[in-house]
């Protein structure tokens, strides 16, 4: 019988076998290798945020506002009190005792914890109940008596800055209006309006990117533990920035940052959902504290869908134009909205995010864009949702202009791409608003994306079917991405500096353990990272573990999201892998009785020049080095190191997408049928890895682009707050014969080794590109030459007959 | 999650045991068979007995699909599975049941989902009531001390939500009647598999001798209840079959249906729609007869 | 009220409320943590675990375990991810497919898709033969947000032509 420890090349971590963790066939460095942490996850071994159990733990539930804007005048919660199974119930003038009513966000504003005088969005957070079991904390809930008067709310972001639309932030001194942040500008005004005079064809749309939700499967939780002797506080919580999380508890709470220890087990996906610090964190920490005893916290999908961190929401009226067949000019002049409180996630100097690449993959003459961003009653948020810093929405309105020039210049969208790309001879490119290109070659991967589709075939199908009254549209995009943020004379957020750190130890068996700050929610950093030291050091990735999550046993960096993974935390490990080569090289030298300037380096081990028998390997070195031996002035025993990197630059991953679908001219219904993607992310670690994370970045594109909106009533009650009404697509939405990638490499010129990062790349450059495609089924038919997402049948039919909707 | 209010919990032995049941407690117990539909919205808090009375013990006694005479007879406990699969099914009513009950919900949610389930949660936009509506299917109701009385359709469903079936009363049984020379079809559109349908049509036809004997056209979707289409029922009888009189069904459901706007389209739209599925389905419907 | 259900073969006896769902017999009280659940209404699969039922002759098939009461499973035979492998640790194929083919991400939907796939080959007649179709159909009550779905397929099929290859590795931690 063939067991799974005597297959080769199916053992998946075996307790019985080798080592837990241990993949067969794993390549000394880069190369296709089975992820380590499956060992776990296939088991159901897995250790998520409800699986967090303590001694005592109280369990709790949140009661949220059924209105988007209402006075409070009064909350009875002695009812409540008053079941068996509470132990406590928190609201708002409770947090004021502890200074916790107010937290701060990530961009500089404040956010209820609680609300007090008032509530600003549907759903928000109004009381915290702690009692002995989840169902009675849910139970309780039922019987708190909160009096309300309703008010008008701000549900439509135009009209968040008429002079009679209500006040949201009336606790902010000074707000006199509902603008959330100042108008932010990039790129040369004159410039732009002068390549406008001098162009042949401008295309003008409103482009809205809708509000969506990154929606992981796992939400967000916390078990927040303080301990009233010792003040120490043990954070349980699932995120994508431990060691920011733990400086913003210190701020918020007022503690000490070395008594606060965030630990971070398995994480259920982010995809940005698990970037900002959420009410309900803070409720469990104050529930801790008042109640004495570890509190757990998991929000329902409702509560995450409908509270916790959104994306997208950008509404930008925008203008394209060309001169002699090129695209030469962008205007663009946006309103973000974030709803009640200004929680985006944005590097700080830079409130729109990244939204200024929006040149997108084009050699502009002029480029101009403007943003400013509202206060509505609606769910604050703006998270990069599989995204650096709004380059989504800046892809999304540069790849859906680009087709809609193509269509007022009659022109194929693919050859307008082709004449107006980056050529691979202007790289490093500045772009019209600043941003340095590190690397790329457009023209090939688009060649290799229309090879691959055989787009011209495709575009005499479409006539074969049009003339038999079948619609089939095939849509184009080409993205360039900034990712892995950032140079920190550029980039911080609150005031942190956006670069990550590692320390590397290599035991003197010659196993190592490499530590970072980077975090993990299924990205497979336990493979890849332990590949990257595998390629610097030559020791297998089986015997490199590596550790996270845990903020008292990691070192300090900003961690993951913005695809910053690789390029920065991975600039890390292989910086700090090099430290420890260059000290294994010291040691090498006293081995071998040579200079250590003679040596060479081949993975595994040094040797000395012009004489490769004499060598020692990195495990020989390991043991000598911490071995009893008489080690030389200014060399300390022990094979470690430790690096912050700080990234030059931003990596500019890029890729050419196309998509196929067939359009139901009766109902409007869209059926995906191939989707193209060549992806050039530079170096791939992991070609298996970086596969997966294209996949999964393509499905949610899918959903954008289909499916998944929230959106509000007329009162600003949020409808999508269900797995009933926000639909995640299923496998059937997909291609049903799998999806068709290719990839090009261009090295990073800068990044150590010269990786690019590539986990939003699929998500960023797939919604316009499916978009474009259902718009060109409509425009191929009937002349139909924009329609907003998401694609809904109803929403298509009605584009179909020339009544698109247009945004709210 | 969101978890179910306090309630308490027996299983019946019989039917007859479940019905005493009910009566015993009053009015303040449901049925819980599949749980599909019961448990979600317990979980919501938007139901909440006191008491359920699980019937899924009941398999032997409930769960069956056979022919009697002229008549199909599905047992309230009949899973969406055994619809799917069900080989009888198939040959009286060819493609009608399949293609339905392969679009109802996902392959879970079918593996125990019931009959009964479907049609006692009233819910218009459910694919299975649809065909049950177009077949001019009728609902064995049981009470106590034994008491039946067979409902149709029409008298089944009195709004979202809402049945006939009174508080000490369960459906038992689902009674359809046979036809020589059979063909029906279900289209249905959503917005994304598993999900209740925007628009959905189901149509039943007979045709014998170039004309068709029989015809049951339904709408789910656009409508208090699933829309039993009786004007193109009457417009199709006696005819012989087309595509111009499918057309002319078609524009008959979009007039005669009542579609709300909601997320998921504008009435007008589901209008349309309710038109396009109708002649669709009635176009397929009709091959199948013939063939 | 007490509730006896037996979980990887091992009968659990737990005084629990009735309105205790499933998912949180299986969490809280047998305390197998590798049974997970991702919404309230019954649409994401997350919590799906295999259930023997004694009143039909059916193989064990996939139910969402949030969406029956524990006291409805009295009775049944269920079986999580934590009985999936043999008991001396042999992993069944579904398992080993899912790793071979990089078909999880965060892990967090695995093993109710594993349970979801398994089930497929289980009662298909030709397991190695499904369609790409039948497939996604299969697991299209199994959400999940990382892998983008074509990993999986292959893993279901990786795992259906390991059983072909390897008849007895089929077994199942109960038989």
């Amino acid at each position: 019988m063939a067991t799974i420890e005597t297959t080769p090349g199916r053992n998946p971590g075996w307790a019985g076998g080798g080592t837990w963790g241990e993949v067969t066939d794993a390549p000394i460095g880069f190369g296709h290798m089975k992820r380590k942490e499956d060992a776990r996850f296939i088991r159901g071994l897995g250790d998520y945020m409800d699986d967090v159990r303590l001694p005592g733990m109280l369990h709790s539930a949140i009661l949220r506002s059924p209105y988007a804007h209402a006075t409070i005048n009064s909350i009875d919660t002695s009812a409540a009190l008053a079941h068996p199974k509470v132990a406590a119930v928190v609201i708002a003038k409770d947090l004021e005792t502890l200074g916790l009513a107010w937290m701060p966000t990530i961009s500089y504003d404040t956010q209820a914890v609680l609300a007090g005088d008032k509530v600003r969005f549907h759903l928000q957070e109004v009381a915290f109940v702690i009692a002995t079991d989840a169902y009675a904390a849910q139970d309780a809930l039922q019987l708190i008596e909160v009096d309300y008067d309703v008010l008008p709310a701000v549900v439509n972001c135009r009209k968040a800055l008429d002079p009679d639309a209500p006040l949201i932030r009336d606790d902010k001194v000074g707000q006199v209006d509902n603008l959330a942040s100042p108008l932010w500008e990039a790129g040369d005004k004159a410039t732009c309006d002068r390549v406008f005079a001098e162009a042949d064809v401008v295309a003008i749309r409103t482009v809205l990117d809708p509000r969506s939700h990154p929606c992981p499967m796992e939400t967000c939780g916390m078990v927040a533990d303080m301990n009233p002797a010792t003040g120490q506080l043990n954070i349980y919580n699932g995120n994508q920035a431990p060691h920011a999380h733990r400086t913003v508890y210190a701020q918020v709470a007022g503690l000490p940052e070395q008594n606060i220890r965030i630990l971070c087990n398995d994480i259920g996906g982010g995809f940005g959902n698990k970037v900002p610090v959420y009410p309900g964190y803070v409720c469990a920490i104050a529930g801790s504290i008042v109640a004495g005893a570890p509190v757990k916290w998991i929000e329902d999908r409702s509560e995450n869908l409908a509270s916790t961190g959104f994306a997208r929401d950008y509404l930008m009226y925008s203008e394209m134009c060309s001169k002699g067949g090129k695209i030469t000019g962008l205007r663009v002049d946006a309103i973000a909205d974030h709803g009640a409180f200004d929680s985006t996630a944005q590097a700080t100097k830079f409130p729109a995010g990244f939204f200024h690449i929006v040149t997108g993959s084009y050699d502009l003459q002029g480029a101009h864009c403007q943003v400013k961003a509202v206060y509505t009653n609606k769910a604050p948020g703006g998270v990069a949702y599989r995204c650096s810093f709004r380059i989504t929405e800046a892809v999304y309105l540069v790849e859906r202009m680009v087709d809609a020039l193509a269509m007022e210049m009659r022109t194929d969208p693919v050859d307008l791409r082709m004449r107006s790309f980056i050529r691979s001879d202007q790289f490093p490119y500045e772009s019209a608003t600043g941003w340095v290109y590190d690397s790329g070659d457009y023209h090939k991967a688009m060649k290799l994306a229309l090879e691959m589709a055989d787009y011209d075939g495709l575009r005499r199908e479409q006539q074969e079917k049009l003339a038999k009254g079948e619609l089939m549209g095939i849509g184009i995009s080409f993205f360039t991405e900034g990712v892995g943020a950032g140079p920190r004379r550029h980039m911080d957020i609150l005031g942190l500096a956006m670069n990550d750190g590692a320390e590397l130890r290599v035991h003197p068996s010659g196993k190592a353990v490499v530590s970072i700050s980077a975090q993990t929610q299924g990205q497979g950093h336990e493979t890849t990272f332990a590949q990257i030291v595998a390629e610097e050091l030559g020791i297998s990735p089986n015997h490199i573990m590596v550790r996270h999550g845990d903020t008292d046993k990691t070192p300090y960096g900003l961690g993951t999201y913005g695809s910053r993974s690789t390029p920065v935390s991975g600039g890390a490990v292989a910086v700090v892998s090099r430290k420890v080569r260059d000290k294994a090289r010291q040691f090498a030298a006293l081995m071998l009785e040579s200079r250590a300037e003679d040596l060479a380096w081949e993975k595994g081990r040094w040797f000395v020049r012009g004489d490769p028998e004499r060598g020692a390997t990195i495990e020989r070195i390991a043991e000598y080095a911490y071995s009893a031996t008489n080690l030389p002035e200014g060399l300390e025993g022990g094979l470690d190191a430790n690096a912050v990197y700080d990234p030059p630059n931003l990596t500019y991953p890029f890729g050419a997408y196309i998509a196929v679908v067939d359009v139901d001219p009766g109902t409007g219904k869209v059926h995906m049928r191939r989707f193209i993607a060549v992806d050039d992310c530079g170096v791939r670690i992991n070609p298996l890895v970086v596969e997966g994370q294209i996949h999964g970045g393509l499905v949610e594109g899918i959903g954008q682009a289909l499916m998944e909106i929230i959106s509000f009533d007329e009162s600003g009650n949020c409808m999508n707050a269900s797995f009933m009404d926000y639909l995640l697509p299923t496998a059937l939405e997909c291609p049903e014969h799998g999806f068709e990638l290719g990839e090009t490499v261009t090295p990073c010129p800068h990044h150590p080794i010269g990786a690019k990062g590539v986990g939003e790349s699929p998500c960023v450059g797939s919604p316009p590109c499916i978009a474009n495609a259902v718009v060109d089924a409509l425009y191929h038919a009937k002349g139909i030459k924009y329609m907003d997402i998401p694609c809904f049948p109803a929403r298509v039919w009605a584009a179909m007959n020339g009544n698109a909707q247009p945004p709210q | 999650m969101q978890t179910p209010a306090p309630c308490e919990y027996s299983r019946a032995t019989s039917v007859d045991d479940a019905i005493a049941q009910l009566q015993a407690l009053g009015g303040n117990a449901r049925i819980l068979a599949g749980g599909y539909s019961l448990i979600p919205m317990m979980k919501l808090r938007l139901a909440n007995p006191g008491h359920v009375i699980d019937i899924n013990p009941l398999e032997s006694e409930l769960n069956y699909i056979r022919q009697e005479g002229n008549e199909i007879r599905i047992g309230a406990l009949t899973r969406h599975v055994n619809m799917l699969e069900s080989d009888l099914l198939s040959q009286v009513f060819p493609h009608i049941f399949r293609e339905a009950e392969a679009v109802l919900a996902d392959p879970v949610v079918r593996n125990r989902g019931t009959m009964g389930g479907s049609l006692c949660q009233s819910d218009p936009a459910e694919d299975l009531s649809g065909v049950v509506v177009a077949l001019k299917g009728e609902a064995v109701l049981r009470g106590p001390g034994g008491a039946e009385r067979v409902v149709g359709m029409e008298e089944f469903h009195l709004g979202p939500y809402m049945t006939s079936v009174q508080p000490t009363e369960m459906l038992i049984e689902v009674r359809i009647p046979t036809h020589s020379g059979f063909g029906g079809a279900h289209e249905k559109v959503e917005r994304r598999a598993g999900d209740f349908a925007i628009v959905a049509a189901s149509a039943a036809l007979a045709i014998e001798g170039g004309r068709i004997t029989f015809a049951g056209v339904a709408c789910s979707a656009v409508g208090p209840t699933t829309l039993h289409i009786e004007r193109a029922e009457k417009a199709l009888v006696g005819q012989a079959p087309s595509e111009d009189l499918f057309a002319q069904c078609g524009q008959m459901a979009a007039a005669d249906c009542s579609p709300n706007s909601d997320g998921r389209g504008p009435a007008d739209y589901k209008r349309h729609v309710a038109g396009v599925l109708t002649t669709r389905a009635l176009s397929r419907a009709a091959a199948t007869a013939v063939s | 009220m007490i509730v006896n259900i037996s979980i990887n073969g091992k009968v659990q006896s737990h005084d629990v409320e009735p309105r205790l769902l499933l998912v949180h017999y299986i969490r809280e009280y047998a305390e197998l943590h590798g049974t997970h659940w991702g919404c309230d209404t019954s649409n994401c699969g997350i919590c799906i675990v295999l259930m023997d039922d004694p009143n039909t002759p059916e193989p064990p098939y996939p139910v969402k375990s949030c969406t029956m009461l524990a006291a409805m499973a009295e009775g049944y035979e269920i079986t999580t991810v934590e009985g999936m492998a043999h008991p001396d640790g042999t992993l069944d194929p579904i398992q080993m497919g899912f790793h071979e083919m990089h078909a999880l991400q965060c892990g967090f939907c695995t093993p109710g898709m594993m349970s979801t796939g398994r089930w497929l080959i289980e009662r298909h007649p030709n397991p190695t033969q499904m369609t790409d179709h039948e497939i996604r159909d299969g697991i299209s009550g199994n959400l999940c947000r990382c892998t983008g779905y074509d990993n999986i397929v292959k893993a279901i099929r990786w795992a259906a032509s390991y059983i072909e290859e390897h008849p007895e590795s089929a077994r199942t931690a109960r038989t």
